[in-house]
C-alpha cells in the first residue's frame, strides 16, 4: 500500500486551479497507475479526499469530484467490487443535484455506467436511482454545450444497456427524454438525441405502453428538424456532415410505425416544396420508412405516393440529355436533378415490392389504371421519329419507361400487368405482328428504312425487355425468378422474340450511317443484348433466337467496322453477352457462343485482305477473349498462328507490311494477353510457348532478311520475350534458356567451343575478331534476344555453359551491343556468392564472373597501358586486337557502357566490388587532364599506345553514373527478379562522393573538372532527395558550381534541369534550410544566370520559382541581393513564354515587398 | 462622417468561363507567346477569388468628394481601413470580373507596339472610387509588364459623372507619381493588390 504522503500531493495539485493543465494531467495519471498496481484503493482515495469532496467551497469540490470522476474513467478496465461500486454510485446519483460541481458528477455516472460485467457493473437499483436523480436534477436545456453532451451520452448509455432498469419509470421517462431533447441545436448532440429517440422506442416496444401517447410529442420534437439543413463550414474541428445527420434522423424517423400517421403525411408535404435537398431527402425518407413500417401502414397512404412520386419522376427526368445515357443503366443517372427522379424510383420500386400482390395489395393497378400514365403513353407513341419528340415529349417518355421498367420488374405479377395493359399495344404499334420481318430478305432487297418507325414505342418496348431479364435474372438483392408456363408475360415473350429480334436487326441494317439516327442504334444494340442475355435456353427465349442475335453482332463486327459507333456498341455488345454467359455457367450457350463469335471472329486474323485495320481486329478481340478464359485460349491460338506466319512471311521473304503486322502483333501481345493471363490462369503455359515457339522460328530461318524495320521488330520481340519468361517458374525458364542456348550454338560465329581468350594464339583471334566485325544480321538477332531472356531471369535458374557465355556477352559488349551488356548487368547481379552443388558448368560464382569478365578484357581497354596487362600468361588479349583492328575509342566508349551495367547489378546487390569499377570509369573521366596539360608528352605517348581519351569517351564515362543509379525499365528491376539491396543508392552516393569531391578539388584542368562535374551531376540527380538534404552543407557549394559549369554546355540542358530541381528540393525542405542560408549568396547568383537559360523554357521557370523560395531565407541574408533579382526579373518579365512571365510577376512582387517602397517604377 | 451605402447591393454577374489556353504537346522550346488581352485580363483578375475585395468595399462607400484626388485619399485612407476591418465579409469576395468592371474584351494590346489600354467600368456613375480602381489598375500592370509597354487606363465612355476628369488624372504621368510618393496612398494600392500576386 502506498503511503498518503506519497500520492495526496498529486491530489493537490489536481485540484488546485492555478496549476497548469499538463501537470494536473501528470498528477492523475500518477494517481491512476498507482490504482491499477493495486497500491491503493479507491476507498482509500475517497476517505483521504473527503475534505475536498465536500467542502463548501464550490470550485474546490468541483476539482475534487472531477478528480473522482477521471479517474473512474481510467479504470474502466480494472475490476472492482460491488460495495464499492454501489458507495460511488450513490456517490455520483447524489451528486447530480449539485449544480455547481455537475461536470465532475456526469463524467463520473458516465465512466461507472460504462463498466462492463466481468469488471463489476453498476446495479439495476442503482441504475434506476440514477435515471430518477437525472430526471429530477437535471435541466438539460439550460446546461453548456459539454456538458448537455454528456448528459445525453448519460441518457444513451442508460437507455441502451440498463434498459430494464429505466423501463419501469415509464411516462415519467418519456416526458423527461422530451424535456432533454427539445430544442437542441448542437449537431453532435442532435447525432446523439436522434439515437436516443430510436432507443427509446425500441425499450418501450409495446404499442400499447407509453410511447404511445407520447408519440405525437416526440415526433413534434423531431419533425422540426426536417430537412436537415446544415450549412456549417468546413473548418470546424466538429466533424459531423450534414449527411450523418440527415441519416440519424432518418433511423429515429423509422424507429416506430407508431410515428406512420406523422411521418408519411410530412414527408409527403415536403416532397411538394421547392427546395430540390428537401424533395431528395423526403423521398429517401420514404423508402427507408417503408421498409420499417410495413405494409398494412404505408397502404393507407398508397394513392397519396403514388401521385406525389408520380410528379417527381415525371418532372425531374433527364429532358435533354440522349438515350445514350439512359440505355448505359437505367438505375444510375446521376445529375443533380435528376437524381430526384431516381432517387423516386428507387422509393416506387421499394413500395411496389412491400404492396405486392402477395401481401394482398396491389399497388400495381394504380400504375396501369392511372389516367396520366395512359395520357403519356398515347402521346410519347403518337409521335414517329425521335427528331420529332419535343423536349417535353423526350422527357414523359424517359420518365414512362422507366415507371414501366420499374415496375415491370419487380415481380411476376406485376409484370404480367404491365404487359397486359401495354406490351401488345406497342407490338402493334410497331407493326411487328402483321410484318414478317427476316434479316435475309432485307439484306438481299432494297428494304426501305420505315420513315415512321415509332421511337417512343421501341424505347418502351426495350425497356419492358430489359426489365423482364432483370426478373428472370434477378437484380440487386432479389432473386432470380424461373418463369412459368402460365405467366402472361412469359407467353408473350416466347411468341414475340423471335419477329422482334428480327425487326430490331432490321433497324439496325436499314439505318445507315446518319448520324441522326444513332439513338435508333443504341435501342436496337440494346435490344438485341437484352434478349441474348436471357437465362435459361428455352423460356421465355429460345436458344435459337440467342444464336441469331449473335450472328447479326458478329455480321456488324466483321462487315461494318467503318460505321464507328455501330461498330463500337456491337463489340461492347458481345463482350457484355460473354460476360454474362461465363458468369452464368450455361453451357449450351457457351457452345453457341464459342462457335459463333469465337469461330468467326478469330478467322479475321487469318485474314489478311478484309476491309478491317488490324488495330480494330485486335480490338475485338482482345474484347471477345477477355470475356474467359477459353476465348483467350482460342485467341492465343490464333494469335500465334499469325505470329508465325507473318514471321516467315518477314523474314524470309523481307515483306515489309508483315513486319507492321508482326510488331502490331507483338505489343498486343505484350501489352494485353499477357497481362490478363497474368491475372487470371495459365499464364505459365502460354508464356513458355511462346518463348519456345519464337526460338523455333529463328532456328529453322537461316537467314534473316528484314530491312530498316528490323530493330523496330527486334525491339518489340525482345520486350515480349522478356515478359514472357520474367513471370515463368524457374522450371520453364530452365528450359526456355536450354533451347535459345541450342539455337544460340548455331550461330555462324561461335567461339565458344575454341575458347578464344585462354588461348592466346594471335592469329585466332585475329580471325576472331574479323569475324565479330561482320556479323550476320540473324547472330545479332539471336545474341540480343538470348540477352533478354538472360535478364530476366530468376536468380537460381541454371544458365548452360555459364562461363562461355559470360565471355561471348563480353566481346558482344566491346562490340556494342547494349543488350548483352544489360544481361551480364543482371548475370552478375543475380549470381552466387558460394556454390553448394557439385555440378558446376551451369553455376558459377560472383568473384568467377567477374573474373572470366576481366580476363575477356573488357577492364583492360580502359587501362592506360593494355600492353603492360599482357605480361602473363593472356599477354596477348582481345583488347589489344581491337586496338589494333578499329577504332579504340569506339571500343572503349562500349568498354564504359558494359562496365556501367555490370557495376549496377554490383551496385544493386550491394557488393563492395562496385568500387573497382567506379574508380575505373573515374581514372577515364580524369585522364582527360592529361591531355592537356601535357601536350608534348601525350603526343609522345600516343605513338607508344599511351592514354589517348577521346572527348566522346570521357562523356560516356560520366554518363555511366547515370546507369549506375538510374532505375532501368528493361532489366535489373523488381519485374525480373534483381537482387535489390535496400538503401544501395545512398550507399553507393555516399562512398562516391567524398572521392569525386577530392578530385575536383585536385583536378586543375577545367576540362577534366567539367566531365567530373557531370558525373557529379548524374550522382547527385539520381540519389535520393533525403541523402542530398543531410549532406546538403558539403554538397550545395559544388552543386552550384556544377550548375554553373553544366549549363553552359548545349549537351548538358537535361542534367541541367534535373541538378536544378534537386536543388528546389533542398530549398523547399526543412532540414536543407541552414545549408541554404549559408550559401545565399552564390545559389541567387547562379539562379539569376538560369533565369535567362536559353535552352529550356522550365529552367527558367523552376528558377525564378526557386528565386521566390529564397524569399523566405533570413531577410539580412537576401536584401543585399534584391536590386540584381528586381533587376532580372525586370527582364524575364518581356520573356518568350508566357508561364516564366507569370512566374516573374509572382517573384517580382515577393522580392518587391521584402522592403517596403522603391520597386523602381 | 456618415457613410451609408451607394451601391449596397451591386450586381454580380457569374464569372466566365475560364477559356483554358491548350498547351501544344509539341511545345517548340523557341516559339514567341506574345502577350495578349487573355494574359492581361488574367493579370487583372486572376489569383483567388478575393482580389479586389478592398476596392469594391471602397467602391460601395458613399464619400462627399470636394477635394482633389490626391488629398481626399491621403485623409480618408486611414478612416477607411477601419471600416475595411468591419466589412470585409468572407461571404461575398466579389472580383472584379464578376462585378463586370473589367472584362476581356475590353482590354486592347499591341506586343509588337508596346501598348496596352484597359477601358473599366464603375458599377454607378457617380462612383467615388473609380480613380483608386483606375490607379490599382494601373499599377498592377506596370509590375506586371515589361517595361517597354505604355499602359493607357480608361473608363468606358458614358459610364461616369466626370469621366473627362478622371481620365486625364489616370493618365497624368505626374499625377500618378505623386500619388504612389504617398506613403498612405501607395499602403493602401499595396493592401489591394496584395491577394491578386497569390
Amino acid at each position: 500500500m502506498a503511503k498518503p504522503s506519497t500520492w495526496i500531493p498529486h491530489v493537490e495539485t489536481f485540484v488546485d486551479a492555478s496549476r497548469p493543465s499538463n501537470q494536473q494531467a501528470a498528477s492523475l495519471e500518477a494517481i491512476a497507475a498507482l490504482v491499477k498496481k493495486d497500491l491503493l484503493t479507491m476507498e482509500a482515495v475517497v476517505r483521504e479526499m473527503e475534505m475536498y469532496l465536500t467542502t463548501t467551497d464550490h470550485a474546490l469540490r468541483a476539482r475534487g469530484i472531477l478528480l473522482l470522476a477521471e479517474l473512474l474513467t481510467r479504470l474502466v478496465s480494472k475490476p472492482l467490487d460491488s460495495a464499492t461500486i454501489h458507495s460511488l454510485t450513490g456517490f455520483f446519483t447524489s451528486r447530480l443535484a449539485d449544480w455547481q460541481a455537475l461536470h465532475g458528477a456526469l463524467v463520473g455516472c458516465l465512466a461507472l455506467l460504462r463498466r462492463s460485467t466481468n469488471v463489476g457493473m453498476v446495479t439495476v437499483t442503482d441504475a434506476r436511482m440514477l435515471m430518477k436523480s437525472y430526471l429530477e436534477n437535471l435541466q438539460v436545456q439550460s446546461l453548456a454545450l459539454h456538458d448537455r453532451k454528456m448528459c445525453f451520452e448519460l441518457l444513451e448509455c442508460l437507455l441502451e444497456h440498463y434498459a430494464d432498469a429505466v423501463a419501469p419509470l415509464g411516462d415519467d421517462l418519456v416526458y423527461g427524454i422530451c424535456e432533454a431533447i427539445d430544442e437542441e441545436k448542437d449537431p453532435q448532440c442532435l447525432l446523439l438525441t436522434f439515437h436516443i429517440v430510436g432507443v427509446l422506442v425500441r425499450v418501450f416496444h409495446d404499442p400499447l405502453g407509453s410511447i404511445s401517447s407520447f408519440a405525437g410529442d416526440l415526433f413534434d420534437i423531431l419533425s422540426r428538424y426536417f430537412p436537415i439543413y446544415f450549412t456549417h463550414p468546413k473548418n470546424d474541428d466538429i466533424d459531423v456532415k450534414k449527411d450523418d445527420l440527415s441519416r440519424a434522423l432518418m433511423h429515429a424517423f423509422a424507429s416506430t410505425p407508431l410515428f406512420e400517421p406523422f411521418v408519411i403525411p410530412l414527408l409527403l408535404d415536403k416532397l411538394s416544396s421547392s427546395l430540390l435537398s428537401a424533395k431528395l431527402d423526403s423521398l429517401k425518407y420514404l423508402s427507408y420508412c417503408t421498409l420499417h413500417y410495413g405494409a398494412d401502414r404505408i397502404a393507407k397512404h398508397a394513392k397519396a405516393i403514388w401521385s406525389s412520386l408520380k410528379e417527381a419522376i415525371c418532372t425531374f427526368s433527364p429532358q435533354d440529355t440522349s438515350f445514350l445515357l439512359a440505355f448505359e443503366s437505367p438505375e444510375d443517372m446521376r445529375s443533380q436533378e435528376n437524381e430526384v427522379a431516381a432517387e423516386a424510383l428507387v422509393c416506387l420500386e421499394r413500395i411496389l415490392v412491400q404492396l405486392d400482390s402477395s401481401s394482398g395489395y396491389s399497388f400495381i393497378n394504380f400504375i396501369v389504371e392511372d389516367e396520366d400514365i395512359e395520357m403519356i403513353f398515347r402521346s410519347v407513341t403518337g409521335v414517329l421519329g425521335y427528331k420529332d419528340l419535343t423536349a417535353e415529349g423526350k422527357q414523359k417518355l424517359h420518365a414512362l419507361g422507366n415507371i414501366l421498367f420499374v415496375s415491370a420488374r419487380v415481380s411476376s405479377s406485376s409484370c404480367n400487368k404491365v404487359f397486359q395493359r401495354f406490351f401488345t399495344r406497342l407490338i402493334e404499334i410497331l407493326g411487328i405482328s402483321s410484318r414478317n420481318f427476316s434479316v435475309d430478305s432485307i439484306l438481299n432487297d432494297s428494304y426501305v428504312f420505315p420513315e415512321g418507325l415509332n421511337f417512343g414505342a421501341l424505347y418502351l418496348c426495350i425497356n419492358l425487355l430489359v426489365a423482364c431479364r432483370d426478373l428472370t435474372v434477378g437484380f440487386k438483392e432479389t432473386k432470380p425468378y424461373y418463369p412459368q408456363v402460365e405467366d402472361f408475360w412469359c407467353c408473350l415473350l416466347q411468341n414475340f422474340s423471335g419477329p422482334l429480334a428480327d425487326f430490331l436487326g432490321s433497324t439496325l441494317i436499314a439505318c445507315g450511317s446518319h448520324d441522326t439516327e444513332k439513338d435508333y442504334f443504341y435501342s436496337g444494340v440494346k435490344g438485341l443484348q437484352t434478349l441474348a442475355t436471357f437465362p435459361g435456353s428455352s423460356m421465355p427465349i429460345s436458344k435459337a433466337i440467342c444464336e441469331k442475335v449473335l450472328t447479326m453482332f458478329v455480321s456488324i463486327i466483321t462487315g461494318r467496322c467503318e460505321e464507328e459507333l455501330l461498330w463500337k456498341l456491337a463489340l461492347k455488345a458481345l463482350i457484355q453477352i460473354g460476360t454474362f454467359i461465363e458468369s452464368s455457367y450455361d453451357t449450351e450457350k457457351r457452345t453457341s457462343y464459342m462457335n459463333i463469335i469465337v469461330g468467326e471472329t478469330f478467322s479475321l486474323l487469318s485474314l489478311d485482305d478484309s476491309g478491317m485495320p488490324l488495330p480494330l481486329k485486335l480490338e475485338a478481340l482482345n474484347g471477345i477473349g477477355s470475356t474467359g478464359l477459353d476465348y483467350m485460349m482460342r485467341l492465343i491460338q490464333g494469335l500465334e498462328e499469325a505470329i508465325s506466319a507473318n514471321f516467315v512471311k518477314a523474314s524470309v521473304e523481307g515483306n515489309v507490311k508483315s513486319v507492321e503486322i508482326l510488331i502490331y502483333l507483338l505489343k498486343f501481345y505484350s501489352g494485353q494477353v499477357l497481362p490478363w493471363l497474368k491475372k487470371t490462369v495459365g499464364f505459365e503455359e502460354v508464356a513458355l510457348r511462346f518463348a519456345v515457339n519464337i526460338w523455333d522460328q529463328l532456328e529453322s530461318s537461316k537467314a534473316l532478311n528484314i530491312g530498316i524495320q528490323g530493330q523496330g521488330l527486334l525491339d518489340a520481340i525482345m520486350t515480349a520475350m522478356r515478359l514472357a519468361v520474367g513471370d515463368c517458374t524457374e522450371e520453364s525458364q530452365a528450359l526456355i534458356v536450354q533451347k535459345a542456348y541450342c539455337v544460340l550454338s548455331s550461330m555462324t560465329f561461335f567461339p565458344l567451343k575454341e575458347s578464344v581468350p585462354l588461348a592466346p594464339i594471335k592469329l585466332e583471334n585475329l580471325k576472331l575478331i574479323q569475324n565479330i566485325v561482320s556479323l550476320s544480321s540473324r547472330d545479332e538477332w539471336l545474341i540480343s534476344l538470348f540477352s533478354s531472356v538472360l535478364t530476366a531471369l530468376h536468380p537460381p535458374t541454371p544458365i548452360p555453359e555459364v562461363r562461355e557465355i559470360l565471355k561471348l556477352l563480353t566481346i558482344f559488349v566491346l562490340k556494342g551491343y547494349v543488350p548483352a551488356a544489360q544481361a551480364l548487368g543482371s548475370i552478375i547481379n543475380k549470381c552466387p556468392l558460394k556454390i553448394n552443388t557439385i555440378e558446376t558448368s551451369s553455376v558459377c560464382t560472383l568473384e568467377e564472373a567477374l573474373d572470366i569478365i576481366q580476363k575477356t578484357g573488357l577492364y583492360s581497354v580502359l587501362s592506360k597501358d593494355p600492353l603492360s596487362n599482357g605480361t602473363d600468361g593472356s599477354s596477348q588479349n582481345l583488347s589489344n586486337l581491337f586496338c589494333v583492328t578499329s577504332s579504340k575509342s569506339l571500343f572503349q566508349i562500349h568498354a564504359i557502357v558494359g562496365l556501367a551495367w555490370i557495376g549496377k547489378g554490383l551496385v544493386m546487390r550491394g557488393h563492395e566490388k562496385v568500387t573497382e569499377i567506379a574508380m575505373l570509369i573515374l581514372k577515364c573521366l580524369l585522364s582527360s587532364s592529361s591531355k592537356e596539360i601535357m601536350p608534348l608528352q601525350q603526343n609522345a605517348l600516343e605513338n607508344g599506345n599511351g592514354p589517348d581519351i577521346d572527348p566522346s569517351v570521357v562523356r560516356s564515362a560520366a554518363d555511366a553514373f547515370h546507369i549506375l543509379l538510374s532505375d532501368s525499365e528493361v532489366c535489373l528491376n523488381k519485374k525480373f527478379h534483381a537482387a535489390i539491396r535496400p538503401l544501395y543508392k545512398q550507399h553507393f552516393f555516399s562512398s562516391m562522393i567524398p572521392i569525386l569531391l577530392s578530385s575536383i578539388k585536385d583536378t586543375e584542368s577545367s576540362v577534366a573538372r567539367a566531365s567530373l562535374y557531370q558525373a557529379f551531376g548524374h550522382l547527385i540527380s539520381d540519389a535520393p532527395l533525403a541523402a542530398i538534404v543531410t549532406e546538403a552543407k558539403k554538397l550545395l557549394p559544388p552543386l552550384m558550381n556544377a550548375i554553373s559549369i553544366l549549363s553552359l554546355d548545349n549537351l548538358n540542358k537535361d542534367l541541367t534541369y534535373s541538378l536544378l530541381l534537386v536543388l528546389s528540393g533542398i530549398l523547399m525542405d526543412e532540414n536543407g534550410k541552414e545549408a541554404v542560408t549559408e550559401n545565399a549568396h552564390s545559389i541567387i547568383t547562379n539562379l539569376l544566370t538560369l533565369t535567362s537559360y536559353p535552352l529550356m523554357m522550365v529552367v527558367r521557370e523552376t528558377a525564378i520559382q526557386c528565386l521566390v523560395a529564397m524569399t523566405g531565407l533570413p531577410y539580412t541574408r537576401i536584401y543585399p541581393m534584391r536590386t540584381q533579382v528586381l533587376q532580372a526579373m525586370t527582364k524575364a518579365l518581356d520573356d518568350r513564354k508566357r508561364s516564366v512571365r507569370q512566374e516573374a510577376i509572382r517573384c517580382r512582387q515577393a522580392w518587391a515587398s521584402i522592403a517596403s517602397r522603391s520597386l523602381h517604377f | 462622417m456618415v457613410s451609408g451605402l451607394i451601391n449596397a447591393n451591386p450586381t454580380v454577374y457569374e464569372r466566365k468561363e475560364r477559356r483554358v489556353r491548350s498547351a501544344p504537346a509539341d511545345a517548340d522550346e523557341y516559339a514567341v507567346e506574345h502577350i495578349d488581352a487573355q494574359e492581361i485580363f488574367d493579370i487583372l483578375c486572376c489569383g483567388s477569388r478575393i482580389p479586389y475585395v478592398f476596392i469594391i468595399c471602397f467602391l460601395s462607400m458613399t464619400w462627399v468628394l470636394k477635394t482633389t484626388v490626391h488629398a481626399f485619399l491621403s485623409v480618408i485612407s486611414i478612416t477607411i481601413s477601419n471600416h475595411v476591418r468591419d466589412i470585409k465579409d468572407p461571404e461575398h469576395p466579389y472580383s472584379l470580373e464578376e462585378l463586370k468592371v473589367v472584362t476581356e474584351d475590353a482590354i486592347d494590346v499591341d506586343d509588337e507596339q508596346s501598348h496596352v489600354r484597359v477601358t473599366f467600368t464603375p458599377t454607378v456613375e457617380h462612383c467615388s472610387m473609380a480613380t483608386v480602381i483606375g490607379l490599382c489598375i494601373r499599377v498592377k500592370l506596370m509590375r506586371s509588364l515589361p517595361s517597354r509597354y505604355k499602359v493607357d487606363i480608361r473608363l468606358a465612355p458614358g459610364s461616369h459623372a466626370t469621366e473627362a476628369a478622371v481620365n486625364k488624372q489616370l493618365n497624368d504621368k505626374e499625377r500618378i507619381a505623386a500619388a504612389l510618393e504617398n506613403p498612405n496612398l501607395l499602403d493602401m494600392v499595396d493592401d489591394c493588390l496584395a491577394p491578386t500576386f497569390a
